[in-house]
Protein backbone atom coordinates (compact mmCIF):
# COMPACT_ATOMS: atom_id res chain seq x y z
CA UNK A 1 0.00 0.00 0.00
CA UNK A 2 1.21 3.46 -0.77
CA UNK A 3 2.14 5.39 2.31
CA UNK A 4 -0.02 8.37 1.55
CA UNK A 5 -3.10 6.23 0.99
CA UNK A 6 -2.35 4.38 4.19
CA UNK A 7 -2.26 7.59 6.17
CA UNK A 8 -5.49 8.78 4.62
CA UNK A 9 -7.17 5.48 5.40
CA UNK A 10 -5.82 5.53 8.90
CA UNK A 11 -7.35 8.92 9.44
CA UNK A 12 -10.65 7.79 8.03
CA UNK A 13 -10.54 4.66 10.15
CA UNK A 14 -9.86 6.53 13.37
CA UNK A 15 -12.56 9.06 12.67
CA UNK A 16 -14.93 6.17 12.29
CA UNK A 17 -13.78 4.53 15.48
CA UNK A 18 -14.20 7.66 17.48
CA UNK A 19 -17.53 8.21 15.84
CA UNK A 20 -18.62 5.06 17.51
CA UNK A 21 -20.39 2.10 16.14
CA UNK A 22 -19.45 2.23 12.49
CA UNK A 23 -22.85 3.47 11.52
CA UNK A 24 -21.40 6.03 9.21
CA UNK A 25 -20.62 4.50 5.89
CA UNK A 26 -17.56 5.52 3.93
CA UNK A 27 -19.74 7.61 1.67
CA UNK A 28 -20.71 10.01 4.42
CA UNK A 29 -17.44 11.93 4.82
CA UNK A 30 -16.66 11.33 1.14
CA UNK A 31 -13.55 13.31 0.43
CA UNK A 32 -13.20 14.10 -3.23
CA UNK A 33 -9.82 14.38 -4.86
CA UNK A 34 -9.80 16.83 -7.71
CA UNK A 35 -7.24 16.65 -10.50
CA UNK A 36 -7.13 19.66 -12.78
CA UNK A 37 -5.79 19.27 -16.30
CA UNK A 38 -4.88 22.49 -18.08
CA UNK A 39 -3.93 22.44 -21.73
CA UNK A 40 -2.90 24.39 -24.80
CA UNK A 41 -2.19 23.41 -28.41
CA UNK A 42 -0.76 25.05 -31.54
CA UNK A 43 0.53 28.08 -29.68
CA UNK A 44 2.86 28.65 -32.65
CA UNK A 45 5.34 30.99 -30.97
CA UNK A 46 2.60 33.45 -29.99
CA UNK A 47 4.29 34.97 -26.99
CA UNK A 48 2.80 38.45 -27.08
CA UNK A 49 -0.96 39.08 -27.12
CA UNK A 50 -2.56 39.96 -30.43
CA UNK A 51 -2.80 43.71 -30.98
CA UNK A 52 -6.04 45.70 -31.08
CA UNK A 53 -6.18 45.50 -34.91
CA UNK A 54 -5.82 41.74 -35.22
CA UNK A 55 -9.35 41.00 -36.39
CA UNK A 56 -11.10 38.24 -34.54
CA UNK A 57 -8.09 37.56 -32.30
CA UNK A 58 -7.71 41.21 -31.26
CA UNK A 59 -6.38 41.63 -27.71
CA UNK A 60 -6.44 37.89 -27.09
CA UNK A 61 -3.68 35.54 -25.98
CA UNK A 62 -0.29 36.32 -24.46
CA UNK A 63 1.97 34.11 -22.36
CA UNK A 64 2.19 36.56 -19.42
CA UNK A 65 -1.60 36.57 -19.06
CA UNK A 66 -1.79 32.80 -19.39
CA UNK A 67 0.83 32.61 -16.63
CA UNK A 68 -1.37 34.61 -14.21
CA UNK A 69 -4.36 32.45 -14.97
CA UNK A 70 -2.42 29.22 -14.48
CA UNK A 71 -0.90 30.51 -11.26
CA UNK A 72 -4.33 31.31 -9.81
CA UNK A 73 -5.69 27.89 -10.82
CA UNK A 74 -2.70 26.18 -9.22
CA UNK A 75 -3.31 28.12 -6.01
CA UNK A 76 -6.89 26.90 -6.01
CA UNK A 77 -5.83 23.32 -6.79
CA UNK A 78 -2.19 22.31 -6.46
CA UNK A 79 -3.08 18.94 -8.00
CA UNK A 80 -2.85 20.37 -11.48
CA UNK A 81 -1.11 19.19 -14.64
CA UNK A 82 -0.28 21.56 -17.49
CA UNK A 83 0.03 19.98 -20.94
CA UNK A 84 0.58 21.02 -24.57
CA UNK A 85 -0.43 19.11 -27.70
CA UNK A 86 2.30 20.32 -30.04
CA UNK A 87 3.16 22.95 -32.65
CA UNK A 88 4.87 25.03 -30.03
CA UNK A 89 7.14 26.45 -32.73
CA UNK A 90 6.65 28.63 -35.81
CA UNK A 91 4.31 31.51 -36.38
CA UNK A 92 5.97 34.69 -35.16
CA UNK A 93 9.45 36.16 -35.61
CA UNK A 94 10.29 34.97 -32.07
CA UNK A 95 10.79 31.54 -33.60
CA UNK A 96 12.78 32.82 -36.58
CA UNK A 97 15.06 34.82 -34.30
CA UNK A 98 15.48 32.55 -31.29
CA UNK A 99 14.73 29.12 -32.72
CA UNK A 100 12.26 28.09 -30.01
CA UNK A 101 14.48 28.96 -27.04
CA UNK A 102 12.03 31.50 -25.64
CA UNK A 103 8.99 29.23 -26.18
CA UNK A 104 10.63 26.40 -24.20
CA UNK A 105 11.97 28.71 -21.49
CA UNK A 106 8.55 30.26 -20.94
CA UNK A 107 6.80 26.89 -20.89
CA UNK A 108 9.31 25.81 -18.26
CA UNK A 109 8.61 28.94 -16.21
CA UNK A 110 4.87 28.26 -16.46
CA UNK A 111 5.71 24.75 -15.19
CA UNK A 112 4.37 22.76 -18.08
CA UNK A 113 4.50 19.06 -17.19
CA UNK A 114 4.51 17.52 -20.65
CA UNK A 115 4.15 18.28 -24.33
CA UNK A 116 3.97 16.26 -27.51
CA UNK A 117 5.66 17.04 -30.81
CA UNK A 118 3.77 18.70 -33.66
CA UNK A 119 4.79 18.79 -37.32
CA UNK A 120 5.98 22.41 -37.03
CA UNK A 121 8.25 21.50 -34.16
CA UNK A 122 10.46 19.97 -36.88
CA UNK A 123 10.66 23.29 -38.76
CA UNK A 124 14.28 23.88 -37.82
CA UNK A 125 14.98 20.22 -38.39
CA UNK A 126 15.22 17.53 -35.79
CA UNK A 127 18.60 19.04 -34.89
CA UNK A 128 16.93 22.40 -34.30
CA UNK A 129 14.47 20.78 -31.92
CA UNK A 130 17.22 18.85 -30.17
CA UNK A 131 19.24 22.05 -29.74
CA UNK A 132 16.39 23.63 -27.75
CA UNK A 133 15.84 20.67 -25.42
CA UNK A 134 18.13 22.01 -22.68
CA UNK A 135 15.62 24.87 -22.28
CA UNK A 136 12.69 22.51 -21.72
CA UNK A 137 12.14 21.49 -18.10
CA UNK A 138 9.08 19.48 -19.05
CA UNK A 139 8.76 16.02 -20.60
CA UNK A 140 8.45 15.41 -24.31
CA UNK A 141 6.15 12.48 -24.96
CA UNK A 142 5.53 10.75 -28.27
CA UNK A 143 4.57 7.10 -28.58
CA UNK A 144 4.29 6.80 -32.35
CA UNK A 145 7.41 8.65 -33.48
CA UNK A 146 10.34 6.28 -33.40
CA UNK A 147 13.39 8.48 -32.87
CA UNK A 148 15.86 5.64 -32.32
CA UNK A 149 17.99 6.56 -35.35
CA UNK A 150 18.00 10.28 -34.62
CA UNK A 151 19.59 12.73 -32.17
CA UNK A 152 16.30 12.73 -30.25
CA UNK A 153 16.78 9.10 -29.23
CA UNK A 154 16.20 8.70 -25.46
CA UNK A 155 15.06 12.34 -25.15
CA UNK A 156 11.45 11.55 -25.95
CA UNK A 157 9.49 8.98 -23.97
CA UNK A 158 6.31 7.29 -25.19
CA UNK A 159 4.54 8.25 -21.99
CA UNK A 160 5.03 9.68 -18.55
CA UNK A 161 3.20 8.81 -15.35
CA UNK A 162 2.49 11.64 -12.92
CA UNK A 163 1.20 11.25 -9.40
CA UNK A 164 -0.98 13.93 -7.87
CA UNK A 165 -2.76 13.44 -4.52
CA UNK A 166 -2.33 9.69 -4.81
CA UNK A 167 -3.88 9.60 -8.27
CA UNK A 168 -1.73 8.10 -11.02
CA UNK A 169 -2.06 9.98 -14.29
CA UNK A 170 -0.60 8.45 -17.42
CA UNK A 171 0.08 10.85 -20.29
CA UNK A 172 1.15 9.58 -23.71
CA UNK A 173 1.82 11.50 -26.91
CA UNK A 174 0.90 11.02 -30.56
CA UNK A 175 2.27 12.76 -33.64
CA UNK A 176 0.80 13.22 -37.09
CA UNK A 177 1.97 11.42 -40.24
CA UNK A 178 5.09 13.24 -41.39
CA UNK A 179 4.92 12.46 -45.10
CA UNK A 180 3.57 15.44 -47.02
CA UNK A 181 3.83 17.72 -43.97
CA UNK A 182 7.45 17.60 -42.94
CA UNK A 183 10.32 17.38 -45.39
CA UNK A 184 12.46 14.32 -44.98
CA UNK A 185 15.51 16.56 -44.70
CA UNK A 186 13.99 17.97 -41.50
CA UNK A 187 12.57 14.88 -39.80
CA UNK A 188 15.47 12.71 -41.00
CA UNK A 189 15.16 9.13 -39.74
CA UNK A 190 12.10 9.76 -37.54
CA UNK A 191 9.68 6.90 -38.13
CA UNK A 192 5.94 7.39 -37.97
CA UNK A 193 4.04 4.45 -36.48
CA UNK A 194 0.31 3.81 -36.69
CA UNK A 195 -1.24 5.96 -33.95
CA UNK A 196 -4.31 3.78 -33.37
CA UNK A 197 -2.32 0.58 -32.84
CA UNK A 198 0.16 2.41 -30.63
CA UNK A 199 -2.68 3.89 -28.57
CA UNK A 200 -4.19 0.47 -27.99
CA UNK A 201 -0.81 -0.63 -26.61
CA UNK A 202 -0.37 2.56 -24.61
CA UNK A 203 -3.77 2.39 -22.92
CA UNK A 204 -3.14 -1.26 -21.97
CA UNK A 205 0.30 -0.49 -20.55
CA UNK A 206 -0.93 2.53 -18.62
CA UNK A 207 -4.01 0.76 -17.33
CA UNK A 208 -2.77 -2.71 -16.46
CA UNK A 209 0.99 -2.33 -15.99
CA UNK A 210 1.29 1.21 -14.66
CA UNK A 211 -2.13 0.99 -12.95
CA UNK A 212 -3.03 4.56 -13.82
CA UNK A 213 -6.26 6.03 -12.50
CA UNK A 214 -6.42 8.51 -15.34
CA UNK A 215 -5.16 8.16 -18.93
CA UNK A 216 -4.61 11.19 -21.12
CA UNK A 217 -3.54 11.23 -24.75
CA UNK A 218 -1.75 14.32 -26.05
CA UNK A 219 -2.46 14.14 -29.74
CA UNK A 220 -1.31 16.17 -32.71
CA UNK A 221 -3.35 14.04 -35.13
CA UNK A 222 -6.08 16.62 -35.69
CA UNK A 223 -9.67 16.68 -34.47
CA UNK A 224 -11.41 15.14 -37.49
CA UNK A 225 -11.16 15.34 -41.28
CA UNK A 226 -14.57 15.83 -42.82
CA UNK A 227 -13.31 15.27 -46.37
CA UNK A 228 -11.08 12.34 -45.43
CA UNK A 229 -12.91 10.71 -42.52
CA UNK A 230 -10.65 7.63 -42.50
CA UNK A 231 -7.48 9.55 -41.72
CA UNK A 232 -6.33 9.00 -38.15
CA UNK A 233 -7.91 11.74 -36.06
CA UNK A 234 -8.88 12.30 -32.44
CA UNK A 235 -12.49 11.26 -33.01
CA UNK A 236 -11.38 8.08 -34.81
CA UNK A 237 -8.84 7.37 -32.11
CA UNK A 238 -11.46 7.74 -29.38
CA UNK A 239 -13.79 5.28 -31.10
CA UNK A 240 -11.04 2.69 -31.66
CA UNK A 241 -9.58 2.57 -28.15
CA UNK A 242 -10.57 2.04 -24.53
CA UNK A 243 -9.51 3.31 -21.11
CA UNK A 244 -8.45 6.72 -22.39
CA UNK A 245 -10.22 9.39 -20.33
CA UNK A 246 -9.20 12.45 -22.29
CA UNK A 247 -7.68 13.20 -25.68
CA UNK A 248 -6.15 16.66 -25.84
CA UNK A 249 -5.84 17.48 -29.51
CA UNK A 250 -4.07 19.86 -31.84
CA UNK A 251 -3.00 20.45 -35.44
CA UNK A 252 -6.40 21.36 -36.93
CA UNK A 253 -6.67 24.57 -34.86
CA UNK A 254 -10.18 23.50 -33.98
CA UNK A 255 -12.19 25.88 -31.85
CA UNK A 256 -14.81 23.90 -29.95
CA UNK A 257 -17.62 25.52 -28.02
CA UNK A 258 -17.03 22.88 -25.38
CA UNK A 259 -15.16 19.58 -25.05
CA UNK A 260 -16.69 16.79 -27.13
CA UNK A 261 -18.13 13.79 -25.31
CA UNK A 262 -17.33 10.68 -27.39
CA UNK A 263 -18.04 6.98 -26.94
CA UNK A 264 -14.97 4.75 -26.90
CA UNK A 265 -14.87 1.21 -28.33
CA UNK A 266 -16.57 -0.09 -25.18
CA UNK A 267 -19.35 2.47 -25.46
CA UNK A 268 -18.05 4.44 -22.48
CA UNK A 269 -18.07 8.20 -22.59
CA UNK A 270 -14.78 10.07 -22.73
CA UNK A 271 -13.67 13.54 -23.72
CA UNK A 272 -11.90 15.00 -26.74
CA UNK A 273 -10.85 18.61 -26.45
CA UNK A 274 -8.88 21.18 -28.42
CA UNK A 275 -8.65 24.92 -27.75
CA UNK A 276 -8.07 26.52 -31.14
CA UNK A 277 -4.59 27.99 -31.51
CA UNK A 278 -2.10 30.77 -30.67
CA UNK A 279 -2.62 30.58 -26.91
CA UNK A 280 -5.88 32.50 -27.05
CA UNK A 281 -7.60 29.87 -24.90
CA UNK A 282 -6.68 27.56 -22.07
CA UNK A 283 -8.50 24.24 -21.74
CA UNK A 284 -9.47 23.11 -18.25
CA UNK A 285 -10.75 19.66 -17.37
CA UNK A 286 -11.39 18.77 -13.72
CA UNK A 287 -11.51 15.11 -12.72
CA UNK A 288 -13.16 14.31 -9.38
CA UNK A 289 -12.24 11.07 -7.67
CA UNK A 290 -13.96 9.45 -4.77
CA UNK A 291 -12.18 6.70 -2.88
CA UNK A 292 -15.36 4.74 -2.47
CA UNK A 293 -16.00 1.55 -4.30
CA UNK A 294 -19.75 1.73 -4.02
CA UNK A 295 -20.01 4.80 -6.10
CA UNK A 296 -18.42 3.39 -9.21
CA UNK A 297 -21.67 1.69 -10.09
CA UNK A 298 -23.20 5.08 -10.61
CA UNK A 299 -20.79 5.76 -13.42
CA UNK A 300 -19.10 9.05 -14.12
CA UNK A 301 -21.00 12.22 -14.74
CA UNK A 302 -19.53 14.49 -17.38
CA UNK A 303 -20.37 18.16 -17.21
CA UNK A 304 -19.24 20.25 -20.16
CA UNK B 1 -2.59 1.06 27.05
CA UNK B 2 -5.56 -1.13 26.64
CA UNK B 3 -7.42 1.66 24.99
CA UNK B 4 -4.63 2.00 22.42
CA UNK B 5 -4.79 -1.68 21.67
CA UNK B 6 -8.49 -1.44 21.15
CA UNK B 7 -7.90 1.50 18.86
CA UNK B 8 -5.49 -0.47 16.65
CA UNK B 9 -7.70 -3.49 16.75
CA UNK B 10 -10.58 -1.45 15.49
CA UNK B 11 -8.46 0.07 12.79
CA UNK B 12 -7.28 -3.32 11.60
CA UNK B 13 -10.81 -4.59 11.61
CA UNK B 14 -11.86 -1.72 9.46
CA UNK B 15 -8.82 -1.58 7.18
CA UNK B 16 -9.47 -4.70 5.09
CA UNK B 17 -12.68 -3.14 3.93
CA UNK B 18 -10.90 0.06 2.99
CA UNK B 19 -7.74 -1.40 1.56
CA UNK B 20 -9.16 -2.42 -1.77
CA UNK B 21 -10.61 0.96 -2.44
CA UNK B 22 -9.95 2.24 -5.89
CA UNK B 23 -9.85 5.83 -6.85
CA UNK B 24 -13.13 6.06 -8.64
CA UNK B 25 -13.71 8.73 -11.16
CA UNK B 26 -17.09 10.18 -10.33
CA UNK B 27 -17.28 13.46 -12.15
CA UNK B 28 -15.58 15.31 -14.99
CA UNK B 29 -16.01 18.99 -15.66
CA UNK B 30 -14.63 20.60 -18.79
CA UNK B 31 -14.46 24.15 -19.99
CA UNK B 32 -12.41 26.60 -21.98
CA UNK B 33 -11.03 29.81 -20.55
CA UNK B 34 -10.35 32.68 -22.93
CA UNK B 35 -7.05 34.50 -22.50
CA UNK B 36 -8.13 38.11 -22.70
CA UNK B 37 -7.00 41.53 -21.50
CA UNK B 38 -9.11 41.12 -18.36
CA UNK B 39 -6.40 38.79 -17.01
CA UNK B 40 -3.48 40.42 -15.28
CA UNK B 41 -0.05 40.27 -16.88
CA UNK B 42 2.37 38.16 -14.87
CA UNK B 43 5.17 40.56 -14.09
CA UNK B 44 8.00 38.00 -13.81
CA UNK B 45 7.07 36.47 -17.14
CA UNK B 46 6.65 39.86 -18.77
CA UNK B 47 10.05 41.07 -17.60
CA UNK B 48 11.62 37.83 -18.81
CA UNK B 49 10.16 38.30 -22.30
CA UNK B 50 11.06 42.00 -22.54
CA UNK B 51 14.74 41.78 -23.54
CA UNK B 52 13.90 39.16 -26.18
CA UNK B 53 11.12 41.39 -27.50
CA UNK B 54 13.23 44.55 -27.47
CA UNK B 55 16.00 42.96 -29.50
CA UNK B 56 13.49 41.53 -31.95
CA UNK B 57 11.58 44.79 -32.37
CA UNK B 58 14.76 46.73 -32.95
CA UNK B 59 15.76 44.36 -35.72
CA UNK B 60 12.28 44.17 -37.24
CA UNK B 61 12.11 47.96 -37.38
CA UNK B 62 15.46 48.40 -39.06
CA UNK B 63 14.96 50.18 -42.38
CA UNK B 64 16.02 48.28 -45.50
CA UNK B 65 14.63 50.45 -48.33
CA UNK B 66 11.99 53.07 -49.13
CA UNK B 67 8.74 52.79 -51.01
CA UNK B 68 7.59 55.75 -53.09
CA UNK B 69 3.93 54.74 -52.78
CA UNK B 70 1.62 52.44 -50.84
CA UNK B 71 0.93 49.22 -52.76
CA UNK B 72 -1.83 46.68 -52.22
CA UNK B 73 -2.76 43.52 -54.06
CA UNK B 74 -6.17 45.02 -54.87
CA UNK B 75 -4.84 48.08 -56.68
CA UNK B 76 -5.80 46.72 -60.13
CA UNK B 77 -7.30 43.75 -61.90
CA UNK B 78 -5.19 40.95 -63.41
CA UNK B 79 -1.81 42.38 -62.52
CA UNK B 80 -0.62 44.70 -59.77
CA UNK B 81 2.54 46.60 -58.94
CA UNK B 82 3.04 44.71 -55.66
CA UNK B 83 2.56 41.35 -57.38
CA UNK B 84 5.02 42.28 -60.13
CA UNK B 85 7.49 43.35 -57.45
CA UNK B 86 7.18 39.94 -55.78
CA UNK B 87 7.97 38.14 -59.04
CA UNK B 88 10.92 40.47 -59.69
CA UNK B 89 12.25 39.63 -56.23
CA UNK B 90 11.95 35.88 -56.82
CA UNK B 91 13.61 36.13 -60.23
CA UNK B 92 16.48 38.39 -59.25
CA UNK B 93 17.32 36.59 -56.00
CA UNK B 94 16.69 32.99 -57.11
CA UNK B 95 17.97 32.94 -60.69
CA UNK B 96 21.67 33.32 -59.83
CA UNK B 97 21.37 30.39 -57.40
CA UNK B 98 19.42 28.27 -59.87
CA UNK B 99 21.86 29.07 -62.68
CA UNK B 100 24.87 28.23 -60.55
CA UNK B 101 23.40 24.85 -59.60
CA UNK B 102 21.98 23.77 -62.96
CA UNK B 103 23.38 26.00 -65.70
CA UNK B 104 19.81 26.87 -66.68
CA UNK B 105 17.87 30.08 -66.23
CA UNK B 106 14.41 30.68 -64.80
CA UNK B 107 11.93 31.29 -67.65
CA UNK B 108 8.94 32.27 -65.56
CA UNK B 109 7.81 32.96 -61.99
CA UNK B 110 4.38 32.01 -60.70
CA UNK B 111 2.94 33.04 -57.34
CA UNK B 112 -0.57 33.44 -55.95
CA UNK B 113 -2.64 36.49 -55.22
CA UNK B 114 -3.69 35.20 -51.80
CA UNK B 115 -0.05 34.79 -50.79
CA UNK B 116 0.44 38.55 -50.53
CA UNK B 117 -0.67 38.90 -46.93
CA UNK B 118 -0.27 42.62 -46.39
CA UNK B 119 0.26 45.93 -48.15
CA UNK B 120 3.57 47.73 -48.53
CA UNK B 121 3.10 51.18 -47.02
CA UNK B 122 4.64 54.36 -48.39
CA UNK B 123 7.93 55.24 -46.71
CA UNK B 124 10.43 53.01 -44.93
CA UNK B 125 10.44 49.29 -45.75
CA UNK B 126 11.59 47.29 -42.73
CA UNK B 127 12.21 43.64 -41.92
CA UNK B 128 8.75 43.78 -40.37
CA UNK B 129 7.29 44.69 -43.77
CA UNK B 130 8.74 41.48 -45.20
CA UNK B 131 7.24 39.46 -42.33
CA UNK B 132 3.84 41.09 -42.83
CA UNK B 133 3.72 40.63 -46.59
CA UNK B 134 5.12 37.10 -46.30
CA UNK B 135 4.46 35.62 -42.85
CA UNK B 136 4.78 32.03 -44.12
CA UNK B 137 7.96 30.03 -44.28
CA UNK B 138 7.54 28.95 -47.89
CA UNK B 139 10.67 28.24 -49.85
CA UNK B 140 11.47 28.98 -53.47
CA UNK B 141 11.41 25.95 -55.76
CA UNK B 142 12.16 25.75 -59.49
CA UNK B 143 10.10 23.31 -61.51
CA UNK B 144 10.91 22.14 -65.06
CA UNK B 145 7.60 22.10 -66.94
CA UNK B 146 6.67 21.08 -70.48
CA UNK B 147 4.92 23.68 -72.63
CA UNK B 148 1.74 21.68 -72.13
CA UNK B 149 1.83 22.48 -68.42
CA UNK B 150 2.55 26.14 -69.24
CA UNK B 151 -0.63 26.15 -71.33
CA UNK B 152 -2.50 24.68 -68.36
CA UNK B 153 -1.04 27.47 -66.25
CA UNK B 154 -2.33 30.03 -68.76
CA UNK B 155 -5.80 28.40 -68.64
CA UNK B 156 -5.69 28.56 -64.85
CA UNK B 157 -4.87 32.26 -64.97
CA UNK B 158 -7.45 33.04 -67.64
CA UNK B 159 -10.29 31.25 -65.89
CA UNK B 160 -9.25 32.59 -62.45
CA UNK B 161 -9.39 36.27 -63.56
CA UNK B 162 -7.31 37.06 -60.50
CA UNK B 163 -4.13 39.02 -60.21
CA UNK B 164 -1.94 36.01 -59.46
CA UNK B 165 1.56 37.44 -59.76
CA UNK B 166 3.67 36.02 -62.58
CA UNK B 167 6.68 36.94 -64.67
CA UNK B 168 7.91 35.77 -68.08
CA UNK B 169 4.49 35.25 -69.63
CA UNK B 170 2.29 37.73 -71.43
CA UNK B 171 -1.43 37.05 -71.59
CA UNK B 172 -3.87 39.16 -73.56
CA UNK B 173 -7.62 38.85 -73.01
CA UNK B 174 -10.60 40.41 -74.72
CA UNK B 175 -13.14 42.49 -72.80
CA UNK B 176 -15.06 39.31 -71.91
CA UNK B 177 -11.94 37.69 -70.42
CA UNK B 178 -11.42 35.31 -73.35
CA UNK B 179 -7.85 34.48 -74.26
CA UNK B 180 -6.50 36.24 -77.34
CA UNK B 181 -2.84 35.41 -77.08
CA UNK B 182 -0.31 33.99 -74.62
CA UNK B 183 3.46 34.08 -75.03
CA UNK B 184 6.47 33.14 -72.93
CA UNK B 185 9.44 35.46 -73.15
CA UNK B 186 8.06 36.89 -76.38
CA UNK B 187 7.62 33.53 -78.12
CA UNK B 188 4.75 31.12 -78.60
CA UNK B 189 4.54 28.40 -75.98
CA UNK B 190 6.18 25.23 -77.31
CA UNK B 191 4.31 22.16 -76.04
CA UNK B 192 7.46 20.01 -76.13
CA UNK B 193 9.94 22.45 -74.70
CA UNK B 194 10.89 22.44 -71.02
CA UNK B 195 10.54 25.76 -69.21
CA UNK B 196 11.88 26.48 -65.74
CA UNK B 197 9.25 28.03 -63.51
CA UNK B 198 10.07 29.41 -60.07
CA UNK B 199 7.34 29.22 -57.46
CA UNK B 200 7.11 28.28 -53.79
CA UNK B 201 6.77 24.85 -52.22
CA UNK B 202 3.17 25.53 -51.14
CA UNK B 203 1.98 26.18 -54.68
CA UNK B 204 4.06 23.35 -56.11
CA UNK B 205 2.20 21.03 -53.73
CA UNK B 206 -1.13 21.99 -55.26
CA UNK B 207 -1.72 25.05 -53.10
CA UNK B 208 -4.49 27.26 -54.55
CA UNK B 209 -5.30 24.29 -56.83
CA UNK B 210 -2.30 24.92 -59.05
CA UNK B 211 -2.36 21.41 -60.46
CA UNK B 212 -0.24 22.37 -63.51
CA UNK B 213 3.04 21.97 -61.58
CA UNK B 214 2.69 18.21 -61.97
CA UNK B 215 3.88 16.15 -63.68
CA UNK B 216 7.19 17.97 -63.82
CA UNK B 217 10.36 17.32 -65.77
CA UNK B 218 12.57 18.44 -62.91
CA UNK B 219 12.27 19.88 -59.42
CA UNK B 220 14.74 21.81 -57.30
CA UNK B 221 14.07 23.20 -53.85
CA UNK B 222 16.47 26.11 -53.42
CA UNK B 223 16.02 25.90 -49.63
CA UNK B 224 15.64 29.68 -49.73
CA UNK B 225 12.62 31.27 -48.08
CA UNK B 226 10.53 33.75 -50.05
CA UNK B 227 10.78 36.12 -47.11
CA UNK B 228 14.56 35.85 -46.99
CA UNK B 229 14.66 36.69 -50.72
CA UNK B 230 12.54 39.77 -50.00
CA UNK B 231 14.84 40.92 -47.21
CA UNK B 232 17.92 40.31 -49.38
CA UNK B 233 16.34 42.24 -52.26
CA UNK B 234 15.29 45.18 -50.08
CA UNK B 235 18.82 45.41 -48.69
CA UNK B 236 20.21 45.77 -52.22
CA UNK B 237 17.82 48.40 -53.52
CA UNK B 238 17.48 51.93 -52.18
CA UNK B 239 13.94 52.68 -53.32
CA UNK B 240 11.19 50.52 -54.76
CA UNK B 241 8.95 51.86 -57.47
CA UNK B 242 7.12 48.87 -59.01
CA UNK B 243 4.48 49.35 -61.70
CA UNK B 244 1.50 47.58 -63.17
CA UNK B 245 2.25 46.65 -66.78
CA UNK B 246 0.74 44.82 -69.77
CA UNK B 247 1.71 41.24 -68.84
CA UNK B 248 -1.91 40.33 -68.13
CA UNK B 249 -4.58 42.73 -69.38
CA UNK B 250 -7.87 43.02 -71.21
CA UNK B 251 -7.71 44.69 -74.62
Amino acid sequence: MRRRDFIQQLTAGSALTIGGLGLHSFTAPSKHTKITILHTNDVHSHIDPFGPDDGRNANKGGVARRASLIESIRKENPNTLLLDAGDIFQGTPYFNYYGGELEFKLMSMLKYDAATIGNHDFDNGIDGLYAQLPHAKFSMVSANYDFSNTVMDTHVKPYKVFKRAGIKIGVFGLGIKLKGLVEKSLSKETKYLDPIEISQDMSRILKTEEKCDLIICLSHLGYHYKNAPDIASDLNLAAATKDIDLIIGGHTHTFLKKPTVVKNMEGKNMLVNQVGAYGINLGRIDFYFDANKNKSADGTSIIV
Amino acid sequence: MRLTHLFFLLIFLILPSCKEQNQNLIKIEGKQIAITDTLSTHTDIESFIKPFRDKLEKDLDSVLAYSVKAYTKNDDELNTAIGNLMTDIIFSEANPIFNKRTGNNIDAVMLNHGGIRSMIPKGPITVRTAYEVMPFENKIVVVGLKGKNINDMVSYLVSGKRAHPFLGLKILLDQDYNLIKATINGENIDENKTYYVATNDYLYNNGDNMAFFKPSESFLNLDYKVRSAMIDYFKKVDTINPVRDDRFIRK
